[in-house]
């Protein structure tokens, strides 16, 4: 996806330790970004409110406010997208931070390329795109329309669930999805703590869509968080 | 016998001495022969004369008995207000010893040294609070008259004839520096005339007699004569003290045989005065025969021998069924040199039977010991309130009923038998009672029994009947034997079951012993040794117990054990710590705080007083010597065990400190080194792409960015370890189990570890049909994860690593397995330890990776194991229980 990059879109860094500021800066600034920079976690969201930014990388340790209590405030009056990035990796935290309205995590220490990919899903999740009604991804086609499911060019069956549950995820491509989030989607909200239906699930659609399902490429395990659906780009 | 040379002995004793008298204050006595001499008054100008030279002086108890004279030498020296008590409603003042002891003077004026304290005072007598003062290295200046004195009691006795009762131990002035007040006996009666001296009310009447003049002149005598001695052995020890080889004495050794006899006393005191002459240790001997004592013989045996304790006496309890043989036995093992018994008195047929009388044999077996047979008078008996009839006594009754009813049933006998048999052979049934009957009755019931039978038969069946008379001599013959033997045989058999008895109690006291020490051996920790004691005393005394154990913070505090049977109220409990603080038994039955309810014997083993046990019995009855000794002789060893339980648990502590000592070093050398490896590759990489930049190669570049994100990822991998175990450590690590897929944690893993396993081919084995587990999947995540990168480090490039899944018995059994060189034997039993490092690993791990995988595991309620194939390298095993299956979901058709 090119769109991103035709206008430069505004990254606002809210992040205490200069280092990662100064080293994100380069790095994002080559990648044709403009950067805006918070120390704290006031200042990052007057700086939200100001500047407008298209996308926000929040750390969550930091000196004034904890950054759960910045995302709540965010969520209060802004749907910007917002991407965790801290060195918090116990998959608590990472929950809390997915249900108070993050779209998605990356735990320092990160890989700039995996920080930029997670950077473009945001984006692109947060632009009101022409609704999306075919879904491809290499070998596999999603015709939401339709409610048809192809490999390779050969019908897929899938059970009314299974459907409802690669639709969830191919919805939201390319983010991790936690298991609440998705039990609470596909199987409702009395079912948020049935883990097991979800690994149950989870396993019958990689049985039916992966081509080596005990190295599934496609539907990802974030361990202890969630799912993520692979984005072809 | 010239030995110039010092006793090495001798001088230890005398540097010993020196020592303990530097830290103990030093007592002076104003020795004089009889009230009224002007003690008091000598007293304090001497304190006046301290206090003038500087000291703090104090009067803790002066009497001045509202004389003038003494009132005003009082007068500015500061005194310690009484303590007073109360006694059956009488008010009455005593020195307050803790006060004093509170004020720590220099010096204190205690007067009237063999005062008795009023009951419920912490020592009944005065000169043991002075002993305690002394002890608290405070000087005391005291008053004493020669009457109290132990030794001089029986000879102011005898010189005026009134009884002395207040008296105290010799021992107590063996240190004491005398002065002594002396008043000729006419100016002394002069000033009693002049109603000079104090003399209570209820004495008035014995006045008259005690301060004739003639009595003065005895005891004059007397007092000059203690004060020479005690004059002379200064002498002597400055003499020792300063190798002066003069009068050395030749090293004599006394020994004294106690008995229960009322004799037995005068005989101690006897001895002491021999041995005070001769400047000889003295020992006390008592012989326990296979007889029982009656209650009154034991505790006049018990007085007796704390008589002999009290004026110095190394005090022997020895065993035998021959007293001869037993004081000859102790004599010869304690190399004594002369011997003192009593001189009997009167003639025994039965010494005859035995070989010659007691003293006889003592002087002929005796060999080289000297033998004092020394006439001792009666004490009379003690006015012990008999509060009920002993025990033995009550047996004897019963003992005579069963004689007199055996002897009218085999009377009733013989009347029948003497119809088929002669009188003769009816004696001889007469006869064989009286024996059984010495079997199971005491030695009265069976000879009385004895003599009623004879003159029974002689009564009844001997003609002419009915009469005591015996016509012919045969008869007479027949008749006398048959008394004789009766008498023998009766006093034979019991006698027999006495030593029985006896055996049988000194068994018991065995036994107890034993079982007690055996059941103390197998005491698994202090808590159970602790509950052990109080069990096994409590059921040998049957008395409430409690255990007091000091605190840690070393003040002397004491705290009961939780499980003590008997919770000591505030005063016993400072009875039990001034046990604890003195190392000596203090409560009912002892020398201090005789009042109290209950017994408090510290535990003492070598320098420690480990803790008091506190014991109150049920009944009011003092506790028989007997009693005592097994009391004792069980504290002993249960403060020897519990020292060294106290030691091994000490022990074990240090160790336990070495070992964190240990740890904490293993943990910064490892943590140090694998913390700058990768930091030095970082720094390096990172300086030789700068110093090239973009002029460097495109493969060096390469190979230092992929060095450069090696070496983060190792450092990051560190961190994560750390910080997993120091959540481990902090108890912090909680498993969330849920559901998840087996498949899905190891193919997960896998990718987290590809980097690191890149040189080696991993196979994975699934069982086909695995269920859902219920785990951590994060935990689980990184002990496979651990275990993967453990199985990359240790086994060699290119070698297959397999990971596999299978359910058995109810258990997911995830195993990871290598085909390197494996554990070796001793690396086996440790390799989960905390920073455990096999002797041949390569470099590189903190010895921290397999110790989390076994707490991550073990949180989830798993087990780990590592074990060597059979066709060679390392099998880990992580073993997780199955829970029931989660509920089926209903499969909609596509």
């Amino acid at each position: 996806m090119s769109d991103a990059t035709v206008h430069a879109a505004t990254v606002l860094v809210i992040d205490d330790e200069t280092q990662i500021r100064r080293l994100l800066r380069v790095c994002l600034e080559a990648n044709g970004y403009r950067v805006e920079e918070a120390a704290t976690g006031q200042d990052g969201i007057a700086q939200a409110a100001q500047r407008h930014p298209d996308v926000v990388i929040l750390d969550l340790g930091l000196p004034d406010l904890d950054g759960v209590a910045v995302l709540d405030r965010l969520r209060e009056w802004s749907r910007v997208p917002v991407v965790v990035l801290s060195v918090r990796d116990r998959e608590e935290d990472k929950i809390a931070a997915l249900d108070h309205g993050a779209d998605d995590y990356v735990t320092k220490p990160f890989r700039t390329g995996e920080l930029l990919a997670r950077l473009r899903v945001a984006l692109r999740h947060a632009q009101p795109a022409p609704e999306m009604t075919v879904f491809r991804n290499d070998e596999l086609e999603v015709d939401l329309a339709a409610r048809v499911v192809r490999l390779k060019g050969r019908e897929v069956k899938l059970t009314a669930t299974e459907y409802s549950l690669l639709r969830l995820l191919v919805q939201h491509a390319g983010k991790v999805l936690t298991h609440r989030q998705i039990l609470r989607e596909v199987w409702g909200p009395n079912a948020v703590a049935q883990t097991h239906y979800l690994r149950v699930y989870i396993a019958h659609l990689r049985e039916k869509l992966e081509t080596e399902p005990a190295r599934p490429q496609l539907i990802l395990t974030e361990p202890g968080v969630g799912y993520r659906l692979l984005e072809m780009e | 016998m010239d030995d110039v040379r010092p006793n090495p002995d001798t001088l230890l004793e005398a540097l010993q001495q020196q020592n303990s008298k530097a830290a103990r204050g030093r007592l002076k006595v104003f020795f004089g022969l009889a009230p009224g001499v002007g003690k008091t008054y000598a007293m304090l100008e001497a304190a006046r004369r301290e206090l003038a030279a500087g000291r703090d002086v104090v009067i803790g108890y002066v009497e001045t008995h509202g004389r003038k004279e003494t009132v005003a030498l009082t007068a500015g020296l500061p005194a310690i207000p009484r303590r007073r008590a109360e006694y059956r409603g009488v008010p009455f003042t005593e020195m307050d010893l803790d006060a004093v002891l509170g004020r720590r003077p220099q010096l204190a004026l205690v007067d009237e040294l063999a005062h008795t304290n009023v009951p419920g005072s912490r020592h009944p007598k005065r000169y043991q609070d002075v002993l305690e003062l002394l002890a608290a290295g405070v000087d005391v200046f005291t008053t004493l008259n020669v009457q109290h004195l132990e030794s001089c009691a029986e000879a102011v006795h005898q010189i005026t004839g009134v009884p002395i009762r207040e008296t105290l131990p010799d021992s107590v002035l063996d240190d004491a520096e005398f002065e002594l007040v002396d008043l000729p006996p006419e100016e002394l009666r002069a000033r009693l005339l002049a109603g000079k001296v104090y003399v209570p009310d209820s004495a008035r009447a014995a006045q008259d007699h005690f301060f004739r003049a003639g009595n003065l002149a005895a005891l004059r005598e007397l007092a000059l004569r203690v004060a020479a001695e005690h004059v002379g052995q200064d002498v002597l020890a400055y003499r020792q003290a300063h190798h002066i080889a003069d009068p050395w004495k030749s090293g004599q050794r006394l020994l004294v045989a106690v008995s229960p006899s009322p004799t037995s006393a005068a005989l101690v005191r006897w001895t002491r005065r021999l041995a005070g002459e001769l400047q000889a240790p003295w020992m006390a001997v008592y012989v326990e025969l296979p007889r029982p004592l009656s209650a009154e013989e034991q505790s006049r045996l018990a007085r007796h021998l704390a008589l002999a304790r009290e004026l110095g006496a190394q005090v022997i309890p020895t065993t035998d069924d021959d007293v001869v043989r037993g004081l000859l036995r102790i004599a010869r093992e304690q190399n004594a040199t002369q011997l003192v018994v009593g001189k009997p008195v009167g003639w025994r047929a039965l010494d005859l039977l035995r070989g010659g009388s007691l003293l006889n044999r003592l002087i002929r077996e005796s060999g080289l010991i000297d033998v004092h047979a020394v006439r001792a008078e009666a004490e009379p008996s003690a006015p012990l309130p008999r509060t009920k009839l002993p025990p033995l006594a009550r047996a004897d009754t019963r003992g005579y009923a069963i004689a007199l009813g055996v002897v009218a049933s085999i009377t009733g006998l013989n009347a029948v038998l003497q119809h088929w048999l002669g009188y003769q052979s009816l004696a001889l049934v007469y006869l064989l009672s009286v024996v059984v009957l010495g079997m199971f009755a005491g030695r009265g019931p069976t000879l009385a029994a004895a003599t009623l039978t004879a003159l029974l038969w002689n009564f009844l069946f001997v003609s002419p009947q009915f009469t005591f008379w015996i016509s012919g001599s045969t008869d007479l013959m027949l008749f006398c034997t048959y008394f004789v033997v009766a008498l023998a045989m009766g006093h034979l058999a019991a006698r027999l079951r006495a030593q029985q008895g006896a055996e049988r109690s000194r068994e018991q006291r065995a036994t107890t012993l034993y079982l007690l020490t055996r059941e103390l051996a197998q005491a698994s920790d202090f808590a159970d040794l602790l509950a052990i004691v109080l069990r096994e005393v409590g059921k040998a005394t049957q008395a409430k117990l409690a255990l007091l154990l000091p605190d840690d913070t070393g003040a002397g505090t004491l705290t009961p054990y939780f499980a003590s049977t008997w919770s000591l109220p505030e005063k016993e409990q400072s009875v039990a710590a001034w046990a604890l603080r003195h190392r000596q038994p203090a409560g009912r039955g002892t020398d201090t705080l005789p009042s109290s309810e209950g017994l408090h014997l510290p535990l003492v083993a070598g320098e420690h007083a480990l803790g008091v046990i506190s014991l109150r019995f049920r009944d009011a009855t003092p506790q028989t010597p007997d009693q005592r000794d097994l009391l004792d002789a069980f504290v002993r060893q249960i403060a020897l065990v519990v020292d060294r339980q106290r030691l091994r648990e000490a022990e074990q502590q240090s160790k336990l400190v070495a070992e964190s000592e240990r740890l904490s070093k293993t943990l910064l050398n490892s943590i140090s080194h694998e913390m700058r490896t990768p930091i030095a590759a970082i720094t390096s990489a990172a300086s030789s792409l700068g110093d090239r930049g973009s002029a460097a190669p495109r493969e060096l570049q390469q190979a230092m960015v992929g060095e450069i994100q090696e070496a983060a990822g190792r450092l990051n991998r560190l961190v994560g370890n750390l910080l997993n175990m120091t959540r481990l450590e902090a108890g912090h690590v909680q498993a969330r189990l849920d559901w998840c897929d087996v498949a899905d944690l190891i193919q997960v893993t896998l990718k987290e570890t590809a980097k690191e396993l890149a040189q080696h081919p991993v196979t994975v084995e699934l069982a086909p049909g695995l269920p859902l587990v219920r785990m951590d999947f994060v935990l689980m995540q990184q002990a496979l994860g651990n275990l993967l990168l453990n199985a990359a480090l240790h086994a060699p490039e290119g070698t297959q690593v397999r990971v596999g899944a299978v359910v058995e018995d109810r258990t997911l059994k995830l195993s990871v397995a290598d085909t390197g060189p494996g554990l070796s034997a001793d690396a086996l039993p440790r390799i989960f330890d905390k920073f455990y490092r096999a002797a041949s690993a390569p470099t590189g791990g903190t010895g921290l990776g397999l110790s989390i995988v076994k707490g991550f595991v073990e949180a989830q309620g798993g087990r780990v194991s590592a074990e060597n194939q059979a066709g060679g390298g390392a099998l880990f095993t992580l073993r997780l229980p199955l829970s029931e299956p989660p509920p089926v979901l209903a499969e909609e058709s596509p």
